[in-house]
């Protein structure tokens, strides 16, 4: 592999498992912003309304992540994957025209009524923005999805080759616009990952709240947000066993050299057993130091044991995927959706007997389970992208021959090394916001709120 | 009309939409160091605090629909113009990440860091966007592939840095209007004080670019030459500008801002004109151009992409103008989120 080329592929993993921290925060967020400002306007309790405020500070901030992250992300697909960007850009065409026209616009201009409408519009208005800007968020997951599942399961399209001066450039030309939107694998990536985002936001709210109960502070709203927190959990970590199943059949089906990878399945075609944990040694072809269920995975992928499933060694040895880090993500991603669902349990079990919010040790788990959804998303990410090489279009076209040949490896390093760098201080920067967001508390917004709240701690002391 | 054209037509809107929009965000970034006091700074800054945001969007829009409709052109000048870009990726995230940091803590060290950091990246944004501009319109060395064959250095002549400044310079008195338009008391005088001098500054750039554009840039003014019905743009142009003046001398704010969008429009127009119907200029060998036939998307791609456009496209201003009605009138004192 060329310098350019590791270098481009290094500066796209970095970014997008970057941009890739906010956005399914802003999406769960946004749930639990409807839900708790609809409590408000349903309750006229004002715990509902200083929730609601607070956690829209908290969303304005992941949100302006996002969007700088996410500028990034864009224009890459020119810089460093020109070739890539000639080939798909006539499929894509209609994809990110209607992300732009029905996603990003609503998004963002509604996010302004809701970030600093407080005072200018009617609260059932300042509702509907939420709503909006929430459907927005979703909205704009659709588009990017079905953009990245064309590139795993590629429809609705023709290949279209053109003499251009000396040589022939081939690219793939849009036949049918829905069969692109819903392209065989669009539906199962989608629901998967809408309802890992919910949960990412679910995560972040009970940690949050979970810390407050813990230190004593703003006990009556941490209350209630822990409840709508706990709700969005369990309904989702149970949704995710669902839909995850699927998209693996559906993987078993249509990417198989990826499946093979995710089990670290050989043998080109026999019965696969389901692996608990284990490491892949490419050279001899076999798991080690693990634990398998025999015929399992035959079973999960055709309810039968004894019927095989393709393996790598189907696959000539240029066209399989790096076998070892798909292997080790996927055990890591479905390892944290257990979890979540024995937590999901657990909480249930001490909301029904009363205890959901004195239980100190499940409130610390619920402080550090913030981080899982996160290295959940990642790994599955890396299952996803990683497990369709060498390909950057499924069958269709090559990481290798995608990224941008006339970039040389001084560029290529300038871009890598100053992006790191920038991405680095904002996530300094945004910890720093959210620790400071966080101390400020629920309910204190102006320095008028601290005077007045400070004073009354005096004359009470 | 072709498909081609209309896309080409709508490209140009989709910028012209966000220069006239972040441009005045920029343009109040790029004085806002010209005011000492920290209340008078946060008033600068509210004053763009609930659309800037929204603003750069019509630049990931523009960007995506480049992408879209002319996917070589996306190609050739993004991994072309590569350094170039990814230094307006930097200052477009430092900027933001300024905005939303400066009014965080107390420490006037603090605020003042940040504040420099913000102001210079809105002069960057502004001087990049005009240094490409001038490249578009003098035109790039590219291969048969459409792909760039030049460095940085190749992008930067006097030229080009002309056209950067001029349009530091637009953006300036784009945004000190805009500021014009929305502040009150001590601050508004300050500000309606600046206007006749980014004016100036302004109409000195413009001249000179327009100058040395028809002696050294013959193709720009052709399609002039040959219909002549199009001088009336150039005309407009300047009536818009002059129109700047008179209305600010009737404290009529709003109106000078209409003014100064519409002359930001006929510069866009301008150059859309000048370059039509290529999008990249190959400099030498014209023969190598990117225009809007061989670097499009089929016909099929171009359709659905006008449906979804004419369907999107009205509910977008509509609610984009409801939006800037919410927040219309000047910046008050609880209005300061940052």
């Amino acid at each position: 592999m060329g310098e350019v080329e590791l270098l481009s592929r290094i500066q796209f993993a970095i970014t997008a498992g970057f941009h890739f921290l906010y956005p399914p925060m802003s999406i769960g967020l946004g749930i639990a912003l409807v839900i708790m400002e609809g409590m408000y306007l349903k309750t006229k309790d004002k715990k509902w309304e200083d929730l609601t405020r607070f956690w829209v500070k908290i969303f304005g901030i992941i949100f302006a992540m996002g969007v700088a992250s996410g500028i990034v992300m864009e224009f890459q697909f020119g810089t460093n994957w020109a070739p890539y960007s000639r080939f798909v850009g006539d499929v894509f065409g209609s994809v990110l025209a209607a992300e732009g026209i029905f996603a990003f616009f609503l998004e963002s201009g509604f996010l302004a009524l809701l970030l600093f409408g407080w005072n200018r519009v009617k609260p059932p208005i300042h509702f509907l923005s939420t709503i909006i800007v929430t459907f927005g968020a979703h909205f704009s997951a659709v588009w990017i999805l079905v953009a990245n599942s064309w590139m795993q399961t590629p429809a609705g399209f023709q290949l279209v080759t053109k003499q251009v001066g000396e040589t022939l450039v081939t690219r793939a030309e849009i036949t049918d616009f829905w069969q692109v939107v819903f392209n065989p694998s669009t539906i199962d990536r989608l629901t998967h990952t809408i309802f890992a985002s919910w949960l990412t936001g679910a995560a972040l709210i009970l940690s949050i709240s979970a810390y407050y109960i813990l230190k004593n502070r703003h006990l009556e709203e941490a209350k209630s947000a822990i409840k709508v927190g706990l709700i969005i959990l369990i309904i989702t970590s149970i949704l995710q066993l669902i839909t995850g199943h699927q998209s693996a059949v559906g993987v078993a089906k249509h990417q198989p050299s990826k499946l093979a990878a995710m089990e670290g399945h050989f043998e080109a075609s026999a019965p696969a057993p389901l692996h608990i944990f284990g490491w892949v040694d490419t050279e001899e072809q076999k798991v080690k130091y693990g634990i398998a269920i025999p015929g399992m995975l035959s079973w999960l992928v055709h309810f039968d044991s004894s019927k095989p499933i393709t393996g790598l060694n189907h696959f000539k040895p240029e066209d399989r995927p790096p076998v070892n880090i798909v292997f080790q993500s996927f055990r890591i991603m479905v390892g944290i959706g257990l979890f979540f669902i024995l937590l999901s349990i657990v909480g249930t079990v001490l909301w029904a007997s009363n205890k959901l919010t004195s239980a100190k040790w499940f409130l610390w788990i619920l402080v550090f389970s913030v981080i899982l959804p996160h290295l959940a998303n990642q790994t599955g990410w890396i299952v996803a992208e990683v497990g369709r090489q060498p390909w950057i279009v499924y069958g269709i076209m090559r990481t290798s021959e995608a990224f941008s040949q006339n970039l040389s490896p001084g560029e290529a390093w300038f871009s890598l090394i100053l992006f790191t760098a920038i991405y680095i201080l904002i996530f300094i920067l945004f910890l720093f916001l959210l620790d400071r967001t966080i101390r400020r508390g629920i309910g204190i917004y102006t320095k008028e709120d601290i005077y007045s709240k400070q004073k009354s701690l005096l004359e009470k002391g | 009309m072709d498909l081609n054209t209309i896309w080409f037509i709508l490209i140009g809107v989709l910028f012209a939409g966000y220069a006239i929009l972040d441009g005045f965000d920029l343009g109040v970034g790029s004085v806002h160091l010209f005011v000492k006091d920290d209340y008078q700074r946060r008033i600068f800054l509210n004053s763009i605090g609930p659309v800037w945001d929204g603003n750069e969007v019509w630049l990931i829009t523009g960007g995506g629909a480049l992408f879209a409709a002319f996917p070589n052109v996306y190609a050739s000048v993004f991994s072309g113009f590569y350094i170039a870009l990814f230094l307006l990726l930097v200052v477009l995230v430092f900027r933001a990440v300024a905005i939303e940091f400066r009014s965080k803590r107390e420490s006037p060290r603090w605020r003042n860091s940040w504040d420099i950091a913000y102001s210079i990246s809105s002069y960057l944004i502004a001087f990049l966007l005009g240094v490409a501009m001038g490249n578009i319109i003098t035109g790039v060395p590219l291969n048969e592939m459409g792909d760039f064959v030049g460095n940085f250095w190749t992008l930067i002549s006097p030229y080009t840095v002309l056209t950067g400044i001029t349009t530091v310079a637009l953006f300036m008195m784009h945004g000190t209007i805009y500021l014009a338009m929305k502040t009150e008391g001590e601050v508004h005088q300050k500000v309606v004080g600046w206007i006749n001098n980014t004016i100036i500054f302004f109409v000195i750039c413009y001249v000179s670019t327009t100058m040395i554009t028809l002696v050294y840039v013959p193709h720009m003014s052709a399609p002039f030459k040959d219909n002549p019905i199009l001088f009336i743009i150039p005309l407009l142009n300047m009536l818009a500008i002059a129109n700047i003046p008179r209305e600010i001398h009737h404290r009529r704010y709003g109106w000078a801002f209409i003014s100064s969008c519409a002359s930001i429009a006929a510069l866009l127009a301008l150059f859309a004109i000048g370059i039509f119907p290529n999008l990249v200029i190959s400099n030498p060998n014209p023969e190598f151009s990117l225009n809007i036939y061989n670097s499009a998307s089929s016909q099929r791609t171009l359709t659905i992409m006008l449906i979804i456009a004419i369907i999107g496209m009205p509910f977008v201003l509509a609610y984009t103008s409801a939006i800037y009605w919410v927040f219309r009138g000047k910046v008050k004192t609880e209005d300061l989120h940052y």
